[in-house]
């Protein structure tokens, strides 16, 4: 599931408990800073093997699953392959 | 094959040091903001001195402590991308400056990546039997193109030079250099020179000679490049992690060293950090930590180290020196 990978992701980097970090948490109620983020979107596009191009929309976690999934299901042409 | 070693190192930085209290009357930011961002709290910036100043005061300490003249060198070379002029080279004026009569004289861009593509060519040039004695020096003087209302990248900067002599010796020091580019990044890091402008053409916009940066896109190049160097440089030597006394990073950011150290499994304190004090000096910053490591740390001879820089360009650098008493 992506938004499991996800919240592993960003648990790692930041040291924080799996379990504070909702679907619907945004990165300012996480205290993710800018840099924060791009370390955060470095290890998504490692792990995903995709690139992603405009960070500016992304503010919560949620923003961050659906732009994967999308990313991810176009990258494969629309197949809906499991991640 | 001749072996190059490094035979001396010297620093040289303007007087006056820059706060972040400082720059929080120029700009709207703050110590705190900067110092968590950045981890740099000071920066040294010119009060006239130019870069071909910097890199003489350098060059005179690295050439005392390697025990030569500027008469013995054969090569000068200086990595900047602030030159007093765009003729004569900083070189060139160095090689008034110091007497060297022999030396053939030449300026390398390639940003914050410079100093190791410096070092590179010394290393052929002495391996190659072709020079005895050449003089590496990163000078910059950022603050001349600093765009100091641009408050994400005029709190970065810092002017400075560093030296080093490489020099032809019994043992090997220099193990190996390794430089490359991504010039498809060229645009995340630019500084336009003169417009281009004359009687007959007048350009459609304004072009002014100051640094943007893309942060992001930046961050990214540099923490991948910089794991990716010190990985193959360890690789190709046969050597692990552990055998490496020290890292000496070009200085940008304390969060790039900090993720890369990360991505190295390594504790930060594994790289030599002087950006605290000095700021990302470009060219100038490996030679300057590695002159001060030299200066603060008992090195012993054997002792192994690797250099890594990554700037614009995009540009990266790495080299694994052994260091010679």
């Amino acid at each position: 599931m992506v938004f499991e990978r996800i919240r592993d992701i960003i648990s790692n980097l930041l040291n924080k408990d799996k379990e504070s970090i909702t679907l619907e948490a945004s990165f300012d109620s996480l205290q993710v800073d800018s840099l924060e983020l791009i370390q955060i979107i470095i290890e998504i596009e490692e792990s995903f093997n995709i690139r992603i191009e405009d960070e500016e929309g992304l503010n919560s976690v949620k923003d961050v699953v659906d732009y994967v999934e999308k990313k991810y299901l176009d990258d494969e042409e629309g197949n809906n392959v499991r991640i | 094959m001749s072996k190059a070693y490094i035979a001396g190192t010297g620093m040289a930085v303007p007087s006056r040091a820059i706060t972040n209290d400082d720059l929080s009357k120029i700009v709207d930011t703050s110590d705190e903001w900067i110092r968590t961002r950045t981890g740099i709290k000071e920066r040294r910036i010119s009060m006239g001195e130019n870069t071909s100043d910097l890199a003489y005061e350098a060059s005179k300490i690295a050439l005392e402590d390697a025990g030569i003249l500027g008469s013995d060198l054969d090569m000068i070379i200086v990595a900047t991308i602030t030159p007093d002029c765009y003729t004569p080279s900083v070189s060139c004026m160095l090689q008034e400056k110091l007497g060297a009569v022999d030396a053939s004289c030449f300026d390398i861009s390639a940003a914050c990546s410079g100093f190791i593509y410096g070092l590179r060519v010394a290393n052929q040039f002495i391996m190659s039997n072709e020079c005895k004695n050449i003089l590496v020096i990163g000078a910059e003087v950022l603050s001349k193109f600093t765009n100091w209302k641009d408050r994400n990248t005029c709190i970065l900067f810092g002017d400075g030079a560093g030296a080093v002599v490489v020099k032809k010796g019994e043992k090997e020091g220099i193990l190996s250099v390794i430089t490359g580019a991504s010039g498809e990044k060229g645009k995340y890091l630019n500084c336009p020179a003169l417009p281009l402008e004359n009687p007959f053409y007048k350009p459609p916009t304004e072009v002014l000679s100051l640094v943007s940066m893309d942060g992001k896109e930046v961050f990214k190049f540099a923490t991948g490049v910089m794991v990716e160097a010190i990985e193959r440089l360890l690789r190709e030597n046969n050597l692990t992690i552990e055998d490496i006394r020290y890292i000496v990073p070009h200085q940008a950011n304390l969060r790039i060293l900090n993720y890369a150290a990360n991505k190295l499994k390594i504790d930060v304190d594994r790289f030599f950090i002087n950006l605290d004090i000095y700021g990302n000096t470009s060219a100038a910053s490996v030679p300057m930590a590695l002159h001060e490591l030299n200066n603060k740390v008992e090195l012993k001879d054997g002792d192994k180290l690797i250099l890594v820089g990554f700037g614009g360009g995009l540009t990266w650098g790495g080299a694994l020196i052994v260091w010679r008493e």
